[in-house]
């Protein structure tokens, strides 16, 4: 247990920056949003699963809708009251603690303003390691809990409850409400007791963002090699480093594809690579071989600083490396591949993981 | 061809360059060290400019003056107005209140007051809620009475449907009358902490730039100039004086910007690299179409996240007062006596061994005294020349967008370091009157316009949604004075808006050409 202050959040926000994967948002929103609620209403009390009375009963908090949204739309705070009440009367008690859902991008930082706003203890962990789009991708999912009695609130405190066996539905029903509420909503979901906390989430999440933060800091204060540090911190590989020299989008099924051309440089000089991205990085192939797919976090990090570099925030000319790191374990499995893996994202490639990858590289 | 008879002042931190163009040829050049009042060191080039041509101030077809006294002032905090910081946006926007992500030193200079409204707008152009006309009208009576001097208007969503701050603002100027108003959406793009931040720091200028336009335009009546005055903007375009009245945020970063537009046109090349070799670092950056590629992220000004974009510039630390260490493979270090090279380099009798020396003892330069570097090993001079010549051809390369032999520019007094042949480059060229670049860059500049939308189409709809956004940036350069015929697209983004369902995309259009009954201007000369 330990209390979070102003003083965590860069760190954080670096560190979420990068587990978002090229999605999940601009953390420096979030942070700025934590920072004011903890000034407010002082530091937020951190604890660890482990720490979890039996009956606690933890509930992720996250805004749901378009970042170009947020970042115009500055959320309000004040209906998270009217969120939590809404909870509570459908499912028949308070939350004891709050919980990030996913630990990619603004995500990682908003459950932190709503726990000081709402004097709540945060829960060091989260439901995918990572940033994935959609609410059925997280790992409690894919292990059968659902994800209502589920909760969106605007900024008029108007609030809609959902309940429903699927969580796809949840989702899609999720995504209109979000649109009629000005695609920036306050959610909350996935409802979990101490239990399924220990079983299906990722513990040290926060800490791992943290941790990672001031990695990236410390590097870029003494001149090293951030990109390194940090491949070598989530037991990943810089698998290709390259200039940005084109941007392409199509639609196609429903799905609207970037695809990001690098043009190697130093240790990738000669070769040309391609991204592939949604909201978060998926697959990145060069000529001759697929180098990482989703689940397995792709980052793309920016050379010099070894700071995230987010889809929206690709242009030409960026000068990046690109590390791929392995997924939870829990994401590798058939069942999970079906929903977060190349496929369920319409890329016509099987799974490897990195760490197999690197190792038939290396054979 | 830059057409007519153009005189180009900029007044940066230190010195004031200034140039005058007849038809595209550099005439007359001048650089002083600036003046505390701006106008006199304007007074003084352009009489230095009228005397060396011959010309009278009545031949003279526009003055564009560059500076970054708006700039200086913000960042020192001088001369700040107090600000009203209104936001069209209730009930949303108060998890960040205004000035948030600002350094204390700033935000504490200047007097401040927010005040947050109804009237922002949704992701469609919707009204999220109703503009209040008698919220807005006690708004103007708590400002009257806070004594507040200026206002900073911010609506959520502006950028894509104005009418509700357009709205806003005349309600306020009614009753709050001789305040001036800045309207966020005048300043740009989607982001609202940027743009609201833009809006503040040029409300506090408003003040400074209302008394500093008049001395300018004073100065001008007085030389007995009666040409038009504009003012260069950060992308290289530029404003009248009424306009610069109104945004003087808009000259921000115009001093970088027209330091390379500058050193381009002398070289007689709209697209090149330009490497500025000083006493500390080697700057390097792209002109692309007679601009300067800008930044991917946007711009920290003094600390504060604003909406505007920098030429993106890479620096070596390479330049004149590098320290060699001649046992290295790699002689040139990365440290540098830097503005004390006239007293520690060795060719000036100083006790250290500088990239300087090296090329006065390797025959580039005749500067101080060559006897005291005559001893330095052939080997040495060469290793540090190579060194010099790979890590700038390195970095020129880095910094291309396509494969292909750039061509280079050397601009700056280190520049002697650097050879004229470098691996991989098309060629390099060392213009004349590079000392006063900036000034070429401010009497080069053309009108511009940037239209931004937030549009839903298809593929097959793609074409027709970027030839409306194109039309609607060309209309609005035409109504900022720019000829119709040289009109060309310089930039399009266009980007897919995540978690809003497919088939939603941010399009930004950016147009220039030259003024109205100018020729249309590709610098050659």
């Amino acid at each position: 247990m330990y209390q979070l202050t102003e003083h965590d959040l860069g760190d954080i926000a670096i560190g979420a920056a990068l587990l978002g994967t090229g999605g999940g948002g601009d953390p420096a929103l979030g942070r700025l949003i934590a920072r004011e609620a903890l000034r407010r209403h002082g530091p937020v009390t951190v604890v660890t699963p482990e720490e979890l009375a039996p009956d606690s009963l933890v509930l992720p908090v996250a805004t749901m809708g378009a970042p170009t949204a947020a970042n115009e739309k500055l959320p309000s705070l004040e209906p998270v009251e009217e969120l939590i009440r809404a909870f509570a009367d459908a499912a028949g008690r308070r939350p004891t603690h709050l919980m990030p859902i996913e630990i990619g991008g603004i995500a990682a930082l908003i459950p932190i303003a709503i726990a000081a706003q709402l004097g709540l203890p945060l829960v060091d962990a989260d439901m995918m390691g990572r940033a994935f789009p959609e609410l059925q991708m997280v790992i409690p999912s894919l292990a059968g809990v659902s994800a209502t009695p589920m909760v969106l609130a605007d900024e008029f405190a108007n609030t809609v409850v959902l309940r429903s066996d699927d969580n796809a539905h949840t989702e899609r029903l999720a995504r209109a409400v979000c649109v009629a509420m000005g695609a920036a909503a306050l959610i909350a979901l996935y409802p979990v007791d101490a239990e399924q906390v220990l079983a299906h989430t990722i513990a040290g999440s926060l800490s791992r963002a943290a941790d990672l933060g001031a990695l990236v800091r410390n590097a870029s204060r003494d001149h090293q090699d951030a990109a390194a540090a940090v491949a070598e911190r989530i037991e990943g590989t810089v698998v290709f480093e390259g200039k940005v020299i084109d941007l392409q989008r199509r639609t196609e099924g429903g799905f609207t594809f970037v695809r990001t051309l690098l043009e190697g440089t130093g240790p990738s000089l000669g070769r040309t690579a391609e991204i592939e991205s949604q909201n978060e990085h998926l697959l990145i192939r060069t000529a001759d071989a697929t180098l990482a797919t989703t689940p397995d976090l792709i980052i793309i990090v920016d050379a010099a600083s070894g700071l995230a570099v987010t889809t929206e925030a690709l242009r030409y000319g960026v000068r990046t490396r690109v590390i791929a790191a392995p997924c939870d374990p829990r994401y590798r499995t058939e069942g999970a591949l079906a929903v977060v893996g190349p496929r369920a994202f319409g890329y016509d490639e099987d799974f490897v993981s990195i760490v197999d990858r690197v190792k038939e590289r290396v054979a | 061809m830059t057409s007519g008879i153009r005189v180009g002042i900029d007044v940066g931190g230190t010195h004031t360059d200034a140039a005058l163009l007849d038809n595209g040829h550099v005439v007359a050049v001048h650089k002083d060290r600036t003046t505390e009042d701006v106008t006199s060191g304007i007074v003084a080039a352009l009489a230095t400019l009228l005397g060396q041509s011959g010309y009278s101030p009545t031949d003279l077809e526009a003055v564009m003056v560059g500076t970054t006294h708006f700039t200086n002032a913000f960042v020192e905090a001088r001369d700040l107005a107090s600000v009203a910081v209104v936001r069209l946006g209730y009930p949303a926007t108060t998890s960040v209140p205004p000035l948030s992500d600002w350094p204390e030193t700033l935000s504490a200079a200047i007097p401040w007051e927010w005040f947050l409204c109804r009237g922002g707008r949704e992701f469609d152009g919707r009204p999220s809620t109703a503009l209040d006309e008698a919220e807005l009208i006690g708004v103007a009576d708590r400002i009257r009475r806070a004594g507040l001097e200026t206002v900073a208007l911010t609506g959520v969503f502006a950028p894509l449907e104005p009418s509700s701050e357009r709205a806003a603002a005349a309600v306020l100027a009614a009753h709050l009358p001789g305040i001036p108003i800045t309207v966020s959406s005048d300043l740009g793009q989607l982001g609202f902490l940027a743009r609201e931040n833009a809006a503040v720091i040029n409300s506090s200028l408003r003040l400074l730039a209302r008394s500093t336009v008049a001395a300018i335009h004073s100065a001008m009546t007085e030389i007995g100039v009666q040409a038009p005055v504009y003012m260069s903007q950060n992308d290289g375009t530029l404003a009248d004086l009424a306009t610069t009245r109104r945004f003087p945020v808009s000259t921000f970063t115009s001093g970088p910007t027209n330091s390379l537009r500058g050193a381009a046109f002398l070289s007689g090349l709209s697209d090149c690299t330009v490497v500025d070799v000083g006493g500390t670092t080697a700057d390097i950056g792209v002109v692309a179409d007679g601009f300067p590629r800008e930044t991917s992220t946007t711009a920290e000004i003094g600390g504060v996240a604003t909406n505007f974009r920098l030429p993106d510039v890479v620096s070596l630390p390479i330049g004149g007062g590098s320290v060699v260490e001649p046992d290295s493979e790699r002689p040139i270090s990365r440290r540098s006596v830097g503005h004390r090279l006239l007293e520690r380099a060795l060719v000036f009798g100083g006790d250290t061994l500088t990239a300087t020396d090296l090329a006065v003892a390797g025959g580039r330069a005749r500067i101080g005294d060559p006897a005291r570097v005559r001893d330095l090993p052939a080997d040495l001079v060469s290793r540090g020349f190579r060194q010099i010549d790979d890590d700038v051809a390195a970095a020129v390369d880095r910094a291309q967008l396509r494969a292909g032999r750039p061509a280079v520019v050397l601009a700056g007094g280190g520049s002697i370091l650097v050879s004229d042949s470098l691996a991989g480059i098309g060629r390099v060229i060392r213009p004349d009157h590079l000392a006063v670049a900036n000034a070429i860059g401010a009497a080069t500049g053309e009108i511009g316009a940037t239209v931004e939308r937030l549009l839903e189409y298809t593929d097959s709809e793609r074409a027709s949604a970027m030839a409306a956004v194109t039309e609607a940036a060309r209309a609005q350069a035409r109504a900022l004075g720019a000829d119709q015929a040289g009109l060309r697209v310089v930039d399009i983004e266009e980007s897919v808006v995540p978690y809003l369902g497919g088939g939603r995309f941010r399009v930004r259009v950016r147009v220039v050409g030259p003024l109205e009954g100018k020729e249309a201007g590709v610098p050659t000369h």
